[in-house]
């Protein structure tokens, strides 16, 4: 149950926290499998995915300093993100694959309706497991631009989180102040910024930063035609700076599209938790 | 419903067949209607054609698009700023672009010539859609640095463009997709392909002496790069112009380091008109850029192996085959495509 949270390693508190919501939600869960035993699972249901981010064990808010595990101060600014590609995993390992045109979705820090995906028409079933990717994947990156609609319009919702000039979408943006990071004099103030991206290349084969995640949680998403199941997920900032590799802003204040963002992604693919799963 | 009514759908229909044949006749619009040919002597064109079919009302919006300033940041730059028709598209003298507040671009602009038939797009090949061409100079902060949501807002609140929306693509609505098919629509009808050169693959022509002369040293000593008759291989190569690579082009893109210092081979279609030459702009005459070939090629580990044969370094070439080669290459304007009022800022 909730694997990644309790792998999660930031300190001691936070794993006696993570392991006390961990503990709660067994039991909320038994509890709540247990009064709906007798119900008929057919039909299909919504299920939305709400991406709560975090710094640590707060809540993030853009424009407040956190201190990361690795000691350094970080005022983000910018955090967004793209995921895609989900799919639905049953108890019994049977999967549901939501078609790919529903689930484009750019998550916005301090932009509250980008924190859901809403997926409609879910056949029933007790889901104990979700993969989607973070990033967009490599059909969509060279798709006709008719197919590039919503959260993937370069020239709407995306158009800050497209390269123009080398194809491609940004998968994850972080960017922030940092008294670490060298002093910018066009933007007066000292930044760090990393821009990720890179889906294998069109005509030449080059990086690639599209990860997929995968989460299970012990509290499965029951879902019933006239039900809606939520499932919270938690996104932590902290993550890009640690597992597998300890990224410091001094040593790595901004990438973009280059070779060290793969290990930028390779941090930050374990930023997602399943905080809890409400069956309403 | 009364016999009135009904006569309706044959009246809009009579109007639609006329309004079919005006643009021929049409008094602000001298120049004719626009048609997409591929000439025979090209290979089959890259762009999805069929996804985004040419009509006259599309082309005309793409043509207004391409010419207006709005899609810069403070109104002061169009597309047609830097690429300028009398100059098949490139922005005439100029080793780089002027932009936005007078800043300068980094790179020397490439003609907009036979673009149907490309892979890639700009020097270094990031961008492999014609379709998704405009967002790089749009948003480049040094060319028009706008943002393509308040561009298209812009259109959205102008008096005339919603009704070209309609006219080009059956309601006003004003899309990503719509904006920019239009412009490659503008973009993809810019064959040139009626020059001297051309008339003379027709038979219908004949080349002076000098002129064949310098077509028979072109096919030796640069058609391996400059393929005919788009006069480019459309790959990537180091030819050696950085005497030390300061921007690795293709590099930047793919990240091989196999790429450094390589760019797009250019076409060479009217380039007689399209100077100063190279990606740098270093070159100002066609003389110049023969004898750099010649005898100024620069050794670098990616330079193009073509331009080591022999035992030298660059093309082996006399004075008189350089002088018949530019013969050759001043065969290759097309002043009727230079010239077409269909392509001009109306």
């Amino acid at each position: 149950m909730l694997s990644r949270v309790i792998h999660f390693n930031l300190n001691k508190n936070m794993k006696k926290y993570n392991l006390y919501i961990a503990a709660l939600l067994l039991l909320v869960g038994t509890t709540a499998s247990s009064c709906k035993k007798n119900e008929t699972v057919s039909g299909s249901g919504p299920v939305t995915f709400h991406f709560d981010n975090r710094y640590g064990t707060a809540d993030l808010a853009l424009g407040t300093a956190y201190t990361t595990s690795n000691g350094e101060s970080l005022t983000p600014t910018t955090f967004n993100y793209f995921v895609s590609n989900f799919v639905l995993v049953k108890s019994d390992g049977t999967e549901y694959t939501v078609p790919k045109d529903k689930c484009y979705h750019l998550v916005r820090e301090g932009v509250d309706s980008s924190a859901d995906l809403t997926i409609q028409d879910v056949p029933a079933g007790d889901y104990t497991g979700i993969r989607f990717m973070i990033g967009v994947d490599s059909a969509k990156n060279t798709a006709p631009v008719s197919e590039r609609t919503g959260d993937l319009d370069v020239a709407g919702a995306a158009s800050d989180m497209y390269w123009t000039w080398n194809s491609g979408y940004i998968f994850y943006k972080l960017e922030g102040t940092s008294p670490q990071a060298p002093y910018d004099s066009m933007m007066g103030m000292a930044m760090m910024y990393y821009h990720i991206g890179g889906y294998g290349g069109m005509s030449s084969a080059t990086i690639n930063n599209i990860h997929t995640v995968s989460l299970t949680s012990g509290t499965a998403a029951q879902v019933r035609t006239g039900h809606h199941a939520t499932v919270y997920i938690y996104a932590d900032v902290d993550a890009v700076f640690n597992n597998p590799t300890q990224i410091t802003i001094a040593a790595q204040p901004g990438h973009m599209f280059d070779a060290y963002s793969t290990t930028i992604s390779a941090n930050y693919v374990d930023m997602f938790s399943v905080n809890r799963v409400s069956n309403d | 419903m009364t016999s009135y009514q009904k006569g309706i759908p044959v009246l809009a229909g009579i109007l639609l067949s006329l309004s079919l044949l005006a643009p021929a006749c049409k008094k602000n619009d001298t120049s004719g209607a626009v048609k997409f040919v591929a000439p025979a002597s090209f290979p089959t064109p890259v762009y999805n054609l069929s996804a985004n079919p040419l009509t006259q009302s599309g082309f005309v919006l793409g043509r207004k698009l391409f010419y207006d300033n709005r899609l810069s940041r403070d109104s002061t730059i169009s597309c047609g700023s830097c690429h300028q028709q009398f100059a098949s598209f490139v922005h005439a003298g100029h080793i780089v672009s002027h932009g936005i507040d007078n800043k300068l671009g980094h790179r020397n602009t490439p003609a907009l010539v036979n673009l149907a038939w490309s892979y890639d797009f700009f020097w270094d090949g990031g961008v492999h859609d014609m379709d998704l061409v405009p967002p790089n100079p749009i948003k480049n902060p040094v060319e028009m640095d706008a943002q393509l949501p308040v561009v298209l807002d812009r259109l959205r609140n102008d008096s005339k463009y919603p009704g070209m929306f309609k006219d080009a693509f059956g309601t006003d609505e004003i899309t990503t997709t719509r904006f920019l098919q239009a412009l490659s629509q503008f973009m993809y009808t810019l064959v040139s392909a009626n020059s001297k050169y051309d008339k003379y693959v027709r038979g219908e022509t004949t080349l002076a002496a000098e002129e064949q002369q310098g077509l028979h040293l072109f096919q030796q000593k640069c058609a391996t790069c400059h393929t005919t008759d788009l006069f480019t291989d459309r790959k990537f190569h180091n030819n050696g112009i950085q005497p030390t690579i300061t921007d690795s082009g293709r590099y930047n893109v793919t990240l091989d380091p196999a790429d450094i210092g390589k760019f797009k081979t250019p076409t060479l279609r009217n380039i007689e008109k399209t100077g100063p030459y190279m990606h740098t702009g270093g070159l100002r005459s066609l003389q110049a850029v023969l004898d750099y070939y010649g005898s100024s090629v620069n050794a670098s580990a990616t330079l193009d192996t073509v331009l080591t044969r022999d035992g030298r370094t660059g093309i082996a070439l006399s004075e008189d085959e350089k002088t018949q080669i530019i013969a050759f290459l001043k065969t290759l304007t097309d002043e009727d495509f230079m010239k077409d009022p269909r392509f001009s800022e109306q």
